[in-house]
């Protein structure tokens, strides 16, 4: 990896995106942040786009910024992510296509754009973001554990077809955390996942990072297509 | 053949001259717009032409400002593809900026 390493997170604006978008520009990394509002996070090695990840053309109008600021993208974190819990009765279709449209064709689109650019470097790191939902099959997340899943499966066949470019695709899946995702779930319900992993706590901000950290060291251009769900979960 | 069409030709002849060049292909005879880039008889793995279609979408954006994404679900298909020639491409990619320039 270069250095400094030019990384993108995608929804860059609160919870585990502004968490690792913090902590990277902390390292001294180039961090480029998007999210649908201005962010309030500031630093001298940050820049922020308001965009929608499914905006095919927003999004084709920030990576060339990315190409011609900075020469090239030397990591993609897929951040961005919707949920909403409901029974799958109660579920209308308008929220289906949301969920799948942020979460997938926004990790789609995010990861084809920077493909491009890592490609002409030979070297890049994608690291998506699954969920414990999809191994635990969470009751009440049918859409959200769907476009995980998904993400999983694009996750293992991008490790095939971005191989010959040198770009690693892997996904971590966080235990739960404190943040505004879950933060609508009753109590009880999250004591009864949490109590199903094997490390029977909250997942913290760290323990992503941790993973994250993994998977973007230079060492780590072997491991390509894996998901590492934290907590025990497999 | 109108001059938009022709100078897009001459963006892809460009281009592909530079696929070449990069992967060490050789260059048996002069590729005209008739060259067929991809599938049977073409000049292009799929790789290499990934790679021709990274450099036309990062040359159309420096140079003509346009934000163009040159995929289509025919694109690997042997005789329907827009990438199939060099001209078929120049079309495609003439018929895309035409596209941007009236959303």
């Amino acid at each position: 990896m270069p250095d400094p390493v030019v990384m993108l997170i995608t929804g860059a604006r609160k919870g585990i995106g502004r968490y690792l978008a913090e902590y990277y520009a902390a390292k001294g990394f180039v961090l480029v942040g998007c999210s649908r509002e201005p962010s309030d996070f500031q630093a001298e090695n940050y820049q922020h786009f308001c965009l929608d990840i499914v905006d095919e053309r927003a999004v084709q109008k920030m990576f060339s910024a990315i190409r011609r600021t900075y020469g090239r993208l030397d990591v993609l974190v897929n951040n961005a992510g919707i949920a909403s819990m409901n029974h799958v009765l109660l579920t209308p279709v308008s929220t289906v296509q949301k969920i799948l449209s942020t979460n997938v064709v926004g990790t789609f689109l995010l990861s084809r754009e920077a493909a491009k650019i890592m490609s002409k470097n030979k070297v890049g790191r994608i690291v998506n973001f699954a969920s414990l939902a999809v191994p635990l099959r969470l009751e009440g997340e049918a859409i959200y554990a769907a476009s995980k899943a998904a993400i999983v499966s694009l996750t293992q066949v991008l490790a095939y077809e971005l191989a010959d470019f040198g770009i690693t695709v892997n996904a971590v899946g966080p235990a739960p955390v404190k943040t505004d995702l879950v933060c609508h779930v009753p109590q009880e319900k999250m004591d009864r996942l949490i109590a199903r992993q094997a490390v029977k706590r909250w997942g913290e901000m760290r323990d992503i990072s941790n993973v994250v950290d993994f998977f973007i060291r230079p060492d780590s251009d072997f491991v390509t297509g894996q998901v590492i769900y934290l907590g025990g979960i497999s | 053949m109108n001059s938009k069409n022709d100078s897009m030709v001459v963006l892809v002849l460009q281009s592909l001259s530079e696929v070449r060049e990069q992967f060490g292909i050789p260059e048996s005879v002069e590729p005209t717009g008739e060259t067929v880039l991809f599938g049977l008889g073409g000049e292009l793995d799929s790789l290499g032409l990934v790679n021709l279609v990274i450099l036309l979408e990062e040359k159309i954006s420096d140079e003509l400002g346009a934000q163009i994404a040159l995929t289509d679900e025919r694109a690997m298909s042997q005789e329907h593809s827009p990438f199939r020639t060099v001209t078929t491409l120049a079309g495609y990619i003439s018929r895309l900026l035409d596209e941007t320039k009236h959303a």
